[in-house]
């Protein structure tokens, strides 16, 4: 007989087998989700969803398609929270103290509660790249919140009304835009095609026979 | 917690364990081509005959397709009965975008920069796509020692022959471009100090030209169009589905019937050019395989596009990707990327040996899995019998360390279920992971009817009859910026005559002198995973 427990989807009681995840729970349980359900296997953030185990304080964040149900879980989904989105031209921004300032002036109001990298349901050290942010670090920002999927939890849990995973998308942008060196290799090659020198070649493997292809493709060198 | 592995499992670790080191010295051997076709031939599950059926209406007649596929091509319509008011739009633009992943975003982006009116429609949320589940790569020939004709070569090698010579020379030699147009939208890759870009091998390429942003490079790739979206101001109609392509009187696409997914509201949006961005089809799971696909990959763009007279190509096609999740319960199903391979784990039957070369092509070694699966060599799991895929060759090649700082993603799944990659091997087998067929276009990016463009895993020939790994990620940007760029520049020499669903009407009657029955609506939207 499969082990069940019992959860709370949304203050409701349901019986459901303790394997599943909360995501197979709400199913389980006859949901057919229309919102909170994306990926199912965490990078898409659209089941960001806050829990509670019934008689402990301490309130969790996670992804509803990777978290196993735990008995007396009591859950509720987020499947929408608004968070603040600032408009600009990735051209026209350079990556100075100044822009964040400009664009998200609420960082600096953080009071350090740290409720954000507790909440963070890939574990991140959300205030610390926040932190990051506030000082023009814009590249220790985009390494430390670059396994961020933009659920959201962390904003609901905030104090200061900071979108945390929109801070932290402008200061990868920054970083991957300006302040990585160029890969001059990729601009030397789009500039060659450009300039048709790889015209003749495509040319003549185009030209080929299937026979031909064949002959080359099972006898071609593969790199080590 | 403890690691919830079998006693069994745990016993033949012990023997993974102990040809570790002189697998790791010897390079297992590829196979020949004529190893390989036979291999295909006994295990793909594209050659199942059963699974397989004839299509009786409409542009593909008499070719097959997979039974489901077709069931959904012969359902009703979802507006059959419905008085709809073509007279009235409540959307008019110029370019109307069905999707919004990462060829739809692309597409709107560049629809937008050619100065269109352009609009997204989107099933869930801008960004829901398979896309943001790609982990391992873009394919690109950008190195010294690699060129657009040998990518093509390999692009070729890999579809069996099969690819539309002209899309592929479009995808090899617009990709360099591909990869620069994102990283200068700001997307991360991984780089050296010096700029170059860090590339791997991947199942079937011939040199190094997998870039990656860790093993988000999807993830890292939408959240970035989508922000360019949002940026442009395009605006991006949220859980709102097509449900049919409308047509003008002389039978060019002219937009789509709208349906808001939560109050089943039916709209019309008027559009002089359509482009159908919508993305695969693993949630329909043929041939009942668990997939790696998002929720809302349902096949859908096909259905509409069939029903407006478009032809599909290779839709008896399908990917399974070598290694997906066979065990724990909770991500079954769910992809592991082939860039575990790039990096040098190979697969272990469960007495340790390495039976195949890690990265042939993903249908030679799907088939190899299935294969060494059916000659009793998998390893039982609770769940399902699978192979293990080596994965502490990983940082026993590379250092300590590694497997954690480009493979982050894959570790996190794993360890939510108290499974430490770097220490354990993992169990995988097959999962459905990607429509290879799909909907003919030309190298416009038009499909057979005029006006409505297609980009995308909705797309039919760039791959042939099996993708490489990383190649679907290039072509959603080199053929989603393709699509946007023509529609962007078509759009302004169209003037549409009077807005018709005629065409629905004609294949639903054409259904019925064939004979067909069927309760089934299409598309069909979502999955259902309710308990029955």
């Amino acid at each position: 007989m499969e082990e069940m427990v019992n959860v709370y989807l949304y203050g409701k009681k349901y019986t459901v087998p303790a394997s599943l995840t909360i995501m197979e729970a709400f199913e389980y349980s006859g949901y057919q989700l229309v919102r909170g359900c994306g990926c199912r296997n965490g990078f898409c953030g659209a089941c960001a969803t806050i829990y509670r185990i019934k008689g402990e304080h301490m309130l969790h964040g996670c992804l509803a398609c990777s978290t196993q149900v735990a008995d007396n879980m009591y859950v509720a989904s987020i499947p929408y929270f608004p968070l603040e989105k600032k408009i600009y031209s990735i051209e026209e921004i350079k990556p100075t103290e100044q822009i964040m300032m400009q664009l998200y002036p609420e960082i600096y109001s953080c009071v350090g509660c740290n409720a954000c990298t507790k909440a963070c349901t890939q574990q991140l050290k959300v205030m610390q790249y926040i932190a990051y942010a506030q000082r023009g670090e814009y590249e220790k920002c985009a390494e430390t919140s670059f396994d961020c999927v933009m659920c959201g939890v962390c904003s609901t849990r905030c104090p200061a009304g900071i979108s945390h995973p929109q801070v932290a998308l402008l200061a990868r942008r920054l970083t991957g835009k300006y302040i990585k060196p160029e890969a001059k290799h990729l601009t030397q090659r789009v500039e060659d095609i450009a300039n048709g020198v790889f015209d003749d070649a495509v040319a003549e493997i185009m030209g080929k026979s299937v026979d031909e292809l064949k002959d080359m493709y099972n006898n071609r060198v593969i790199e080590k | 917690m403890s690691l919830p592995y079998t006693e069994e499992m745990l016993e033949s670790i012990k023997k993974v364990e102990a040809t570790r080191a002189e697998r790791m010295a010897n390079e297992p051997r590829r196979m020949t081509a004529d190893e390989k076709d036979a291999l295909l031939e006994q295990y793909h599950p594209d050659y199942n005959q059963e699974s397989f059926e004839e299509i009786i209406v409409g542009p593909n007649k008499g070719q097959k397709a997979p039974k489901e596929l077709n069931a959904l091509l012969q359902a009703n319509s979802r507006i059959k009965g419905l008085d709809i008011d073509l007279e009235h739009p409540d959307y008019d633009c110029e370019v109307l975008v069905i999707g919004g992943g990462g060829a739809g975003s692309s597409a709107a982006i560049e629809a937008n920069e050619a100065g269109a009116d352009v609009m997204i429609v989107t099933k869930l949320r801008i960004g829901d796509a398979n896309t943001m589940m790609a982990e391992g790569g873009i394919q690109a020939a950008d190195k010294e020692n690699d060129s657009p004709q040998q990518h093509y070569l390999d692009v070729m090698g890999g579809g069996h022959f099969k690819n539309v010579p002209e899309l592929v020379k479009k995808l090899v030699t617009e990709g360099p471009a591909a990869v620069n147009w994102l990283d200068h939208l700001g997307v991360l890759f991984d780089k050296d100090e010096n700029g170059v870009m860090i590339t791997t091998h991947g199942g079937g390429t011939s040199r190094k030209r997998m870039h990656a942003a860790a093993d988000y490079s999807g993830a890292e790739i939408m959240r970035v169009l989508r922000d360019e979206v949002i940026n442009r101001g395009i605006p991006v109609i949220e859980f709102t589905v097509a449900i049919e392509i409308i047509k003008d009187e002389e039978g060019k696409a002219a937009g789509a019937v709208l349906m808001n997914l939560e109050t089943k509201e039916i709209m019309v949006a008027r559009a002089k050019t359509v482009i159908i961005a919508t993305g695969g089809a693993g949630r329909i799971h043929y041939q009942g395989f668990p997939t790696s696909n998002h929720y809302g990959a349902t096949a859908d763009g096909l259905v509409l596009a069939y029903r407006a007279g478009a032809e599909l190509l290779y839709q008896d096609t399908l990917q399974y990707h070598p290694t997906g999740v066979a065990f724990p319960a909770q991500i079954y199903g769910a992809l592991v990327t082939e860039k575990v391979r790039s990096m040098g784990a190979m697969f272990c039957n469960k007495d340790g040996e390495a039976f195949m070369h890690p990265l042939e092509t993903r249908d030679v070694a799907a088939s190899g899995v299935i294969r060494e699966v059916a000659r009793g060599n998998g390893i039982h799991t609770p769940l399902r019998d699978g192979i293990w895929l080596d994965t502490p060759m990983i940082d026993a090649i590379h250092g300590e360390g590694t497997l954690e700082k480009r493979l982050p993603g894959m570790l996190r799944m794993y360890l939510r279920y108290d499974i430490d990659m770097r220490k354990v091997p993992i169990v995988i087998y097959p999962t459905l992971h990607y429509q290879n067929g799909g909907i003919k276009i030309t190298p416009d990016g038009m499909s057979g009817v005029e006006n409505l463009y297609v980009a995308g895993e909705a797309v039919g020939g760039i791959h042939g009859r099996n993708r490489l790994m990383g190649n679907s990620l290039l072509d959603i940007i080199v053929f989603g910026r393709n699509a946007g760029q023509q529609a962007g520049k078509k759009c302004k020499e169209v003037t549409l005559g009077k807005l018709t669903l005629a065409h629905v009407d004609a294949y639903a009657k054409e259904c019925e002198e064939a004979g067909i029955v069927t309760d089934l609506v299409s598309p069909q939207l979502l999955p259902d995973y309710r308990r029955k």
